[in-house]
């Protein structure tokens, strides 16, 4: 079983690092592939394993978009005039100044969005279920208006980042983002995986069932609540710098603050791919991105009714997954044990 | 003379909130959903009346007859998706509305262009307090409409064979089901009763403000946020509680700046739900 697992890891790190190669053409669509699988993975951290259903984790992607562009500027040159229009064209990044920038706008892109989950976690995680899904909605939508009103950071115009740098290769760009996003995607793989193995992942679950049982066990529910909340936010505000540098244009609403797309895609891949597993998100995100890639076109200008009843069918028929809808077929599979003459009395009473 | 002003704008502007948010309360209380989408519904009935207004019909007719369509709306949503969702978790009926409210959103978008409209209606205006105070009769109009209509619909829910269904429904469905009520029949008839609400709210607010397809969740958000500080059920708790924003937001307008003012709403939301939340641990309790 290790073993087998073994191989697939491997036929995934070999084929990510050799997609860019093998399909050029792609390179972008699977540079958002992958941001797509880390806001999945890390809403699921959330929602799925937690059961705090969050719209809000839009929050700590733009927040993360937005540091990871002005520093990446500001660490040079005056912040102000660069996005008060033209500031791209006068200020030019050497390569040097270029990566030495995004990587510590990544850093701060983390770390800053985790701090701010650390401090209104405990404000915001003292509500529950629904409340807590609209408190974090509202919080999506105001940071999008408030943003859209700061002035230093673009306002309503918008934000140009750092345009690539002039090397000699045509194709680095590409590469230089798909690789980033795919290193993080691994990164946060490996450490949801290794946080999914230990004591913590057991706590969320406990919570998720019944957070007042488990209070009454003696786990301190506020504090994993919050390093939960923290972790997703960590790895969101990694994915909104990438994303940021990628895109190449940061504007409030329509590209970091999206609650409107971002903010409902990661409810629905992991939903669509089965909340609380590990691999539910991955596959979900893939489908999903594969069917708006693949779609998006023949609905052109229709793509949003085509999402509003994506969600709705998927929603209403599908709210258990595809790992849930596995995992009701083949129980062995997944490790349960199964009583023969158990299901066979279920199913003569179905 | 300012303050007056806002102060006055706020309350008129607040009647037509509280207008809403009766019917989130209504469909909450009855069929325990949070319905994303009823701003979305708002600004539906908004191009209704708009609609009319182009085709040279006064749009104050547009508070008859944009209910009247919406009703029918309603059920349809609620026969097509609110029914699979009322006995679920309440995430599931917030996430299948959202769905329901993009696809509203793109398909005005569609229909009706993305440009910021208003039906004149000729109103004119008023000036109190020698010329200092201006108000539009429109905002008048309306205010005085919404109050026509939630003391109509209290005195309905109070006397009518209908009402009463729906309150023994909200009461306990299932007592109300052993006792013959169709509750299939009173929560489709629930919804639709939500929606012919923000019709009328919608039509007034074509009349009185503007209307643009994306602007439906702001007032989802607001209407939520009157009904969690009124509580379920408290009628003069809601008119007061929505036109406490309707003050707060004219303020917020004027001492922040307009591109604030959504922002502001939705803070203010989140401060409530905090404020809320303190409260409440200190009882060991939490929102409900």
């Amino acid at each position: 079983m290790i073993k087998n697992n073994l191989i697939i890891y491997l036929a995934i790190l070999i084929f990510g690092l050799a997609a860019p190669f093998v399909f050029p053409a792609f390179k972008v669509q699977l540079s958002i592939l992958c941001i797509l699988i880390i806001l999945a993975i890390t809403w699921n951290v959330q929602g799925g394993e937690m059961g705090y259903n969050t719209f809000g984790n839009i929050l700590f992607y733009g927040l993360g978009m937005y540091l990871c562009a002005s520093v990446q500027v500001g660490m040079f040159f005056p912040l102000g005039e660069w996005t008060e229009g033209g500031g791209e064209k006068t200020f030019v990044h050497t390569p040097a100044q270029f990566f030495q920038g995004f990587a510590f706008g990544l850093a701060v892109a983390a770390i800053v969005p985790a701090i701010v989950a650390g401090l209104i976690g405990y404000s915001i995680l003292g509500l529950r279920g629904h409340y807590f899904a609209i408190c974090t909605l509202g919080l999506g939508v105001a940071a999008g208006e408030i943003s859209g009103g700061i002035e230093i950071i673009g306002a309503g115009q918008g934000f140009t980042t750092p345009p690539f740098p002039n090397v000699d290769r045509l194709e680095a760009r590409g590469e230089f983002f798909y690789f980033c996003s795919f290193i993080v995607l691994i990164f946060t793989f490996l450490a949801v995986k290794a946080i999914y193995s230990t004591r913590f992942k057991l706590v969320l679950n406990a919570i998720r069932d019944n957070e007042d049982k488990a209070e009454a066990m003696g786990i301190q529910t506020m504090k994993y609540k919050i390093i939960g909340w923290m972790i997703s936010a960590f790895f969101c505000g990694l994915a909104g710098g990438i994303m940021g540098g990628l895109v190449g244009y940061i504007d409030s609403t329509d590209v970091a603050f999206d609650g409107r797309e971002m903010g409902v895609f990661m409810v629905l891949m992991a939903i669509l791919g089965g909340k609380g597993t590990l691999w539910g998100p991955v596959i979900g995100a893939t489908l999903f991105h594969i069917f708006k890639e693949g779609f998006w076109t023949f609905f052109l200008g229709w793509q949003y009714v085509a999402l509003g009843v994506l969600i709705v069918v998927i929603v209403i028929y599908f709210p258990e997954g595809i790992m849930g809808w596995l995992r009701e077929k083949y129980p062995e599979r997944f490790g349960e044990v199964v009583d023969e003459a158990d299901r066979k009395a279920q199913v003569q009473l179905k | 003379m300012l303050t007056l002003q806002a102060v006055l704008d706020g309350l008129l502007l607040g009647i037509l909130f509280a207008l809403i948010a009766y019917g989130m309360a209504l469909q909450w209380g009855v069929m325990n959903i949070i319905n994303i989408a009823q701003g979305d519904l708002v600004i539906l009935g908004g191009y209704i009346a708009y609609f009319m207004y182009l085709y040279g019909i006064h749009p104050g007719w547009g508070v008859i007859v944009s209910p009247i369509i919406m009703y029918f709306v309603g059920v349809v949503i609620y026969k097509l998706v609110i029914n699979k969702v009322v006995d679920r978790d309440l995430f599931i009926s917030i996430l299948a509305t959202f769905g329901i409210s993009i696809l509203f959103m793109q398909l005005m978008n569609f229909a009706f262009g993305a440009d910021v409209v208003l039906a004149n209606s000729g109103y004119g205006t008023t000036m109190l307090f020698d010329n200092s105070v201006t108000l539009p009769n429109s905002k008048i109009f309306s205010a005085f409409i919404s109050i026509v209509f939630a003391i109509g619909l209290v005195v309905y829910m109070k006397k009518s064979k209908l009402g009463r269904a729906i309150r023994a429904t909200a009461q306990n469905a299932r007592a109300a089901k052993i006792l013959g009520v169709d509750t299939e029949k009173v929560y489709a008839a629930t919804f639709g009763i939500n929606a012919a609400l923000c019709g009328v709210a919608g039509a007034l607010i074509s009349i009185t403000f503007t209307i643009h397809p994306y602007m439906g969740l702001p007032y989802t958000i607001r209407s939520f946020m009157i009904v969690i500080v009124a509580g379920l059920g408290n009628l003069p708790g809601v008119a007061m509680s929505g036109m406490g924003l309707g003050v707060f937001e004219e303020f917020a307008d004027y001492i922040l700046g307009t591109e604030f003012r959504i922002g502001s709403v939705f803070l203010l939301l989140v401060l409530i739900l905090v404020y809320r939340r303190f409260k409440l641990s200190r009882k060991r309790e939490y929102l409900k």
